[in-house]
């Protein structure tokens, strides 16, 4: 029962909205990664006799023009996005926070030289350099993980960067220096467990700005090996006959939308909570 | 004032060509050449055609004779597009991306403004907690999703507008909403954020107590205060809206340059590349500049701060 009191504590402490965002998040990223086994078809079966078809008691989404059930599809699909969301966002929180605190704790023209290559690449125009990274390497799911957390890095390491500017000059760490801790140990004992807080809060803002460029990248036909669904390249394909089977939009697209709400919701009480 | 403007163009200039640089030698380290996917092309032919456009040479010969095009406004022709040169494709496809994210961008200025605006002072009430509620909602709806559902709706279902094409100037009206719902969602966001936030500060307790109405207590105290971090929002923004949206303008059938940008990546159009890259980096960084200048008329500190550093 301690499962009970720990979300009885929750939703004391972020109300009923989050607690319910985060119930559906979690839900539903548990019946996503058990997709093999609660999937009632595997995603690239094809019923080429059945074909589009609208939602039925035995495909309760209905099914795709190649006979493929749309549930099923979904739920990998899913997979995929949440994988994608919580991998490329770990990648880009882990580059953040170490060349941020890198950058603050060198200081001065290392820190400001490090901060202008975060401006630049700021400014390069992302869709170009992942299309040339893709052409480059081919077409991966590992390959979308770095270049979504290659992108996503940057506001990560500004964030990593003021606090630690703020943190290195504050008392508690000049006692530490003064007791002979050296500056790893100060890294590691002082400024990492107090960057933790935001280093969450942006983790969770980070999550659907992810997912909405691996859906973007597959919109562009440069996600994920087909006949593997994401939730970027359902959207897509329901796009393409919304006007004979629009269930193949509407499902996909709510269940992206309603998955960027509830992480955004979560995010958002965060941030609030924080201040 | 001034020399923060001059200050901020020296360091823009760098940063231009650092960008270009970088994207000129990732485009040449990437396998394939612009001619790989022409059919049946015989080696002596495509010897030939990278001889033309001078591909057979070294690369920083190649870079040297881009730049030195680049001094004179002149871009090269476009190897994907026989017969047109990269200035003119550009010229003509951007003017539509451009009307089209200005429309997008005025929308999505005039209604997230509002909207946060409306939100914040009604933080209380159900009225400006449904805005909050929907601002966010407006975040995780990506144009992928709207465009097409728009076009159901209002194109296929109610027949009020045409589903796609760009021939009369109604045809504007859903792609620059589908297009600036987004931002305008994000600027909502932003504006309720930091309206509230002024709101709860000493001085705005003050303007009350000596009298002041509400509205004058916004567009005279709060509204300059609480317009910065739209404005910074706003540099990156409007670059991005400007220079067109590949799915905005797939949906739509829209012949911007949005597409513009995928495609010459796609088939390694060289040229095009560098074309779509040097608008691009020249509206971020222009635009930067302007909500730079913007920020510091907003708040004077922002200029004088710079330099005592």
């Amino acid at each position: 029962m301690k499962i009970l009191s720990w979300i009885k504590s929750f939703r004391k402490k972020f109300g009923l909205a989050a607690s319910i965002a985060a119930a559906f998040w979690i839900l539903s990223f548990i019946i996503c990664m058990l997709a093999d086994f609660v999937a009632p078809y595997p995603y690239e079966l094809q019923d080429m006799q059945l074909g589009l078809s609208a939602p039925s008691l035995d495909h309760i989404l209905g099914t795709d023009m190649m006979g493929r059930d749309m549930l099923s599809r979904l739920l990998y699909g899913g997979r995929i996005s949440f994988l994608v969301g919580i991998l490329a966002t770990a990648v880009s929180i882990f580059i953040g926070v170490f060349y941020g605190m890198l950058s603050g704790m060198a200081g001065g023209k290392t820190d400001s030289a490090m901060m202008r290559i975060v401006d630049v690449i700021y400014s390069l125009p992302f869709t170009i350099f992942v299309i040339l990274l893709t052409m480059a390497f081919g077409r991966s799911i590992w390959l979308i993980f770095v270049a979504i957390g290659a992108v996503e890095w940057l506001t990560m390491a500004r964030i990593a960067r003021a606090m630690t500017l703020g943190l290195k000059t504050s008392q508690f760490v000049e006692a530490s220096r003064a007791a002979g801790q050296s500056a790893a140990g100060i890294i590691i004992k002082h400024i990492l467990p107090n960057l933790a807080p935001s280093v969450i809060v942006c983790a969770a803002l980070t999550i659907p700005g992810v997912m909405m460029l691996e859906a973007f990248l597959s919109f562009l036909g440069l996600g994920v090996q087909a006949p593997l669904p994401s939730l970027g390249s359902l959207i897509k394909d329901g796009a393409e006959y919304m006007e004979d089977a629009p269930w193949l939009l509407v499902f996909p697209a709510a269940f992206f939308s309603a998955l960027l709400y509830s992480i955004n919701l979560i995010g958002e009480k965060l941030t609030d909570k924080k201040k | 004032m001034i020399r923060f403007l001059l200050r901020r163009i020296c360091e823009a200039v760098p940063v231009f060509f650092l960008i270009i640089t970088a994207v000129f030698f990732m485009t040449r380290f990437v396998p394939g050449g612009p001619f790989d996917s022409e059919k049946s092309v015989p080696p002596e032919t495509l010897e030939a055609l990278n001889s033309y456009y001078g591909l057979d040479e070294p690369l920083p010969a190649q870079y040297a004779k881009f730049l030195k095009n680049l001094a004179r406004g002149e871009l090269g022709p476009s190897y994907k597009y026989h017969g047109w040169s990269v200035n003119e494709l550009i010229c003509e496809k951007a003017q539509v991306s451009l009307s089209l994210g200005v429309c997008a961008l005025v929308f999505a200025i005039a209604f997230g403004l509002a909207a946060g605006v409306a939100a914040a002072a009604f933080k209380d009430r159900p009225f400006g907690k449904t805005l909050g509620a929907v601002s966010l909602a407006g975040i995780c709806l990506p144009s992928m999703i709207v465009a097409p559902l728009a076009i159901l709706l209002f194109a296929i279902k109610l027949k009020c507008f045409n589903a796609m094409g760009w021939n009369f100037a109604k045809d504007a009206v859903l792609p620059a909403i589908t297009l600036g719902l987004f931002y305008s969602a994000w600027i909502a966001r932003l504006a309720r954020a930091s309206v509230a936030e002024e709101m709860s500060k000493g001085y705005v307790r003050t303007a009350r107590a000596k009298g002041l109405g509400g509205a004058k207590i916004y567009s005279v105290h709060v509204l300059r205060n609480a317009i910065q971090p739209v404005i910074s929002y706003l540099g990156p923004a409007a670059a991005g809206l400007l220079t067109g949206s590949f799915v905005v303008e797939t949906i739509f059938q829209i012949p911007g340059l949005g597409r513009f940008f995928i495609s010459s990546a796609l088939d390694n159009d060289y040229t095009m590349i560098m074309g779509c890259v040097i608008l691009y980096a020249a509206f971020i960084l222009l635009f930067n500049l302007v909500s730079d200048l913007a920020l510091a008329a907003v708040n004077p500190k922002i200029a004088k701060g710079f330099f005592k550093k």
